[in-house]
């Protein structure tokens, strides 16, 4: 082979770490920022300002947006502003409630099944494969319709559908820290199983899971509206996201805009906001996977 | 006595990694390991420590013929056997505090009142000042963290020792400090030692006796 044949190879290096950290850095602080306004009003408001969002003003019905009522009046004159924050503190509420039961049931089964490992993983990991072959917002739809409207049947609903990622996150989890060498120097060490799994397992895979029950709070909020506007969630005198929007629809027809717009408006922002903010943390934890919505 | 009779174990019964082994470390004794990388001395060594069910074969400790593996083991029998791995990265829980590593034996084992003393005690057998004992494994070099294992082997007063290729991180200043803590363990309390590694040398000036795979495996 000739001298000018040869290819010289140049390696080329880019500081590519920077542009994208300040996206990052943008994204944060955004997403922070929406998250600590929907804390303070959904936290603050009610108590300090001490109104009536149940009050009726037939007189003062579906009257667009102004300086008296900033997001306008519904069909029976209540003040949008105040049912929209009642409505996100319901259905953050529910959202919370159902993201963290279905993250400890999720937790642990998930953990059973990877420290347990051999047949009992074999079947766990077959009745979740069981369970997510069926749509989950038909099984809840199931779930729901066997109580009365309410707040804890669309929570246990929404929990008990919702268990099955986090339970498959934990197991893989849990399979690859298990088979570590101290693992081994903890049961050489005399550890009982439930010691190995406590101490030694579960804060191993917290991070994941907490990570899954932040990513769970959107997804949570979603099918309560859902729900709500099917008309099987929470009871419609209840103001939550989904019962605004399922109550605003005869008026939107009418072109009255305002009270579907801005519960739809209160269901996104805080929900892309809490997920912009649980991206952010996957991205810390596991740098090489880009982080995606899940809604 | 820790005994092997022609253990056969592995990972997958077709193939196992370790064909019929027979080996024995009597008490006070020490012995060598020595083989090629990836001939099956670490299955061994997790075999002798009871953490692997060998396919065939029987594993004797002091004349008791062990039954049961990992956690099914006795808590007698399993601790009997204290273990230092290769890789003491990947032998930490990197959530743990050095001195909770060494502790964590006492605390599993129920004697949590007498961790406190016996974790200082160690801590200056093994070389690791005070500062040290707070760190957690990612604060603390492959070395120091070594001598943590170590520590943490001995925690339990172990009547036998399995180093595998515990020096192979190392360099050559903590290699001979941790053998002087295995050898000053050993004197004192008479346990007995299998130390598997491929450096001859050290080996040969470490044990009693040196035992090469080939001379272990029934020919086949």
């Amino acid at each position: 082979m000739s001298a000018d044949t040869t290819v010289v190879e140049k390696t080329v290096w880019r500081a590519h770490g920077t542009a994208r950290r300040s996206t990052h850095t943008l994204r944060l602080y955004v997403s922070a920022g929406l998250v600590a306004v929907t804390a303070l009003a959904v936290l603050l408001l009610p108590p300090l300002v001490q109104l009536d969002q149940q009050a009726v003003d037939l007189a003062a019905k579906l009257l667009p947006p102004s300086w008296s009522h900033p997001f306008g009046t519904d069909d029976v004159g209540r003040d949008l502003l105040l049912r929209c924050v009642y409505g996100l503190r319901v259905s953050l509420l529910v959202g919370v409630v159902a993201a963290l039961t279905a993250t400890v049931i999720g937790t642990a089964v998930g953990a059973t099944a990877g420290a347990l490992g051999g047949w009992a993983d074999r079947t766990v990991m077959r009745l979740v494969d069981t369970f997510s072959s069926v749509p989950h917002l038909l099984l809840g739809i199931f779930i729901v319709a066997m109580f009365r409207p309410g707040v804890w049947p669309v929570v246990i609903s929404v929990g008990l559908t919702h268990w099955l990622s986090t339970a498959r996150i934990v197991r893989a989890e849990v399979l690859s820290l298990r088979s570590r060498p101290f693992i081994d120097a903890a049961v050489s060490g005399g550890a009982s199983r439930w010691r190995v799994v406590v101490r030694h397992l579960l804060p191993g895979v917290l991070p994941q899971a907490g990570l899954a029950a932040v990513l769970m709070v959107p997804h949570a909020m979603w099918h309560e509206s859902a729900l709500s506007f099917l008309g099987l969630g929470l009871p419609t005198h209840t103001a939550s996201l989904g019962t605004l929007i399922q109550g605003a629809r005869g008026s939107l027809l009418a072109g009255q805009w305002w009270p579907t717009l801005f519960p739809g408006l209160f269901l996104i922002i805080p929900t892309l906001a809490i997920a912009g903010l649980a991206g952010v943390w996957r991205e810390r934890i596991n740098p090489r996977r880009r982080s995606e919505l899940s809604l | 006595m820790l005994e092997l009779r022609s253990v056969t174990a592995g990972y997958d019964r077709r193939a196992p990694a370790v064909r019929d082994v027979t080996l024995t470390v009597s008490s006070g004794e020490s012995v060598g390991l020595l083989g090629p990388s990836g001939c099956g001395k670490s299955t061994l060594a997790r075999v002798a420590a009871l953490l692997h069910r060998p396919d065939s074969g029987e594993v004797v400790l002091d004349g008791t013929p062990v039954r049961h593996w990992r956690h099914r083991a006795p808590r007698e029998l399993r601790t009997a056997v204290g273990v230092v791995f290769q890789q003491p990265r990947l032998s930490a829980d990197p959530r743990l505090r050095l001195a909770d590593l060494i502790a964590e034996p006492l605390r599993a084992t129920g004697r949590r009142a007498s961790a406190e003393d016996r974790v200082a005690e160690l801590a200056d057998t093994v070389g690791l000042t005070p500062d040290l004992l707070t760190r957690r494994p990612h604060e603390v070099s492959d070395g120091q963290l070594q001598r943590a294992c170590v520590a943490r082997a001995l925690v339990l007063r172990p009547r036998w020792l399995i180093c595998d290729e515990m020096t192979a991180m190392l360099d050559a200043s903590t290699t001979a400090a941790l053998v002087a803590v295995v050898e000053a363990y050993r004197t004192s309390t008479g346990a007995g030692l299998l130390a598997v590694a491929h450096d001859h040398t050290l080996l040969t000036r470490w044990c009693d006796r040196t035992v090469h795979w080939k001379t272990v495996t029934e020919p086949r």
